[in-house]
């Protein structure tokens, strides 16, 4: 309970530690998510429009990728980045950015994944409708990634969800440095190791808040969309 | 309004026609004009073709064998011709953004859109709806919807799939009374329907279809006062053709 008062504390009184990790946290989270989406929403639309020899086999991996273990990614995005690996002249080891890059590795299949399936199911609607309206190809994606883009949320808000939550990937290429690349989730698995509960219950107290209210907000915005267009 | 300079895909010409899919012929040999004038209505009992003829004229699917062409020419763009499915899908949109939607697809400027939009929905019986999300209008509010929609193309030649087929008679009326306006507009209307009742209200000219063939084309007058073959005297008479 003295543990509990504490992060209670340090959350009220927005400790300035504690703030910038969450700052920290929540701006890698969010740019992970949104290039994931610049790349994973028009993959996975052109995977659900167009048919191609071995387009079962890349849906199926895709789908796979979906759960990338954290840490594979993180050794891989590691040693691509460390000094003798191909892109260790960019020196982004142990910076924030490798961190969004790993992120963006992990959340951008998920946003494929389910791009591909919400846009695919939305065309089995419209195709004869487009077909009628002579709609291009570049028409079609727009007009059924726009249409879809209340389901596309859900999408993002798994992706926010794994880039939120996620620690194997972040801690290897960040190396969790004080002030510099510590977030939430690897300064919890820290103070945990050392015994300072009072910090990692206030992190995981501001976590789950935030995921909470990421979602409801998403989910509110969805709702009133809804209302709107469907 | 005509906002595009007139073109027209009449006649519509369809020679010797058949479509096949894996072992089974669903048109065979079909010959078959459409010009200006009233409406043509396609009869036959369910199978007989009706679907696919009017997909194929509206350039949808591909003849295996014959041609069809369109105001003379065999690979004309759907720029001037429009069809309603017989359950249509309302875009995730409200119903004036399916209209702006057609619009937009058929090269009219965004300027004049909403205008046009607000007059297509008005000539439908949809005016005050606009803002209405689609998906929540009623059966027949939804098909003059799609109505609205195919002729924002401002179509010389508009197929109805049978648009009436799960609609009360209120809204049945409503539909013909559109396919009337239209028509004397000089759109040419190709229809299907299962509705013989509906064939003699609308008809100018009659196309009976059964298991993929043209078993007859007539004025409709001539078609139901003197049918030539035993297939439209039968379906005339209630019959069942299977």
């Amino acid at each position: 309970m003295t543990g509990d008062g504490s992060a209670l504390h340090m959350v009220l009184t927005g400790d300035p530690a504690l703030l910038a990790i969450v700052k920290l946290s929540l701006i890698m989270s969010l740019s992970a998510v949104v290039l994931a989406a610049l790349i994973g929403v028009p993959v996975g639309a052109f995977f659900a429009l167009t048919r191609f020899p071995g387009r079962e086999v890349a849906i199926v991996a895709l789908n796979a990728m979906m759960g990338l273990p954290p840490v594979v990614v993180g050794l891989a995005v590691f040693l691509a980045l460390s000094r003798s690996g191909p892109l260790g002249s960019w020196g982004l080891l142990f910076t924030p950015q490798a961190m969004v890059i790993a992120q963006t590795i992990l959340v951008t299949p998920i946003i494929a994944a389910l791009t591909r399936q919400t846009i695919e199911d939305l065309w089995a609607e419209y195709r004869d409708e487009m077909a009628a309206m002579n709609v291009g190809a570049a028409g079609r994606i727009a007009t059924l990634v726009w249409d879809a883009r209340f389901s596309l949320v859900t999408a993002l808000l798994a992706g926010f969800g794994r880039a939120a939550a996620e620690v194997g990937a972040i801690i290897i290429v960040g190396g969790n440095i004080d002030g510099f690349t510590r977030t939430m989730t690897t300064a919890i698995a820290l103070e945990t190791s050392k015994g300072d509960l009072p910090l990692a219950i206030g992190l995981g107290m501001v976590l789950i808040t935030i995921v909470i209210l990421i979602n409801a907000l998403a989910w509110g915005a969805r709702r009133a969309g809804e209302r709107y267009a469907r | 309004m005509n906002v595009r300079a007139p073109a027209s895909d009449l006649p519509l010409m369809l020679r010797d026609v058949a479509i096949v899919a894996g072992e089974v012929t669903i048109l065979d040999n079909i010959a078959l004009t459409f010009g200006v004038g009233p409406p043509t209505i396609l009869i036959g009992p369910n199978g007989a073709g009706k679907t696919t003829l009017l997909r194929a004229a509206m350039g949808l699917i591909a003849a295996t064998r014959g041609r069809i062409s369109w105001g003379g020419r065999e690979s004309a763009p759907p720029d001037r011709r429009a069809i309603l499915f017989q359950r249509p899908v309302m875009l995730r949109r409200s119903a004036a953004g399916n209209v702006r939607y057609a619009l937009a697809r058929a090269g009219v400027p965004h300027a004049a859109r909403a205008k046009r939009a607000s007059e297509l929905l008005a000539d439908v019986g949809l005016q005050g709806l606009e803002r209405r999300p689609a998906r929540r209008l009623s059966g027949g509010e939804q098909q003059r919807l799609a109505l609205a929609r195919a002729l924002a193309r401002d179509p010389s030649l508009l197929f109805l799939d049978e648009p009436t087929a799960s609609l009360d008679p209120a809204a049945t009326k409503a539909i013909e009374d559109i396919v009337r306006a239209v028509s004397a507009r000089g759109v040419k209307v190709v229809m299907s329907t299962h509705d013989l009742g509906q064939a003699k209200r609308l008809a100018g000219e009659i196309v009976l279809l059964h298991r993929g063939r043209l078993i007859e084309q007539a004025p409709a007058s001539e078609f139901f006062a003197r049918p030539r073959s035993e297939e439209a005297r039968r379906f005339i008479a209630g019959e069942l053709l299977v």
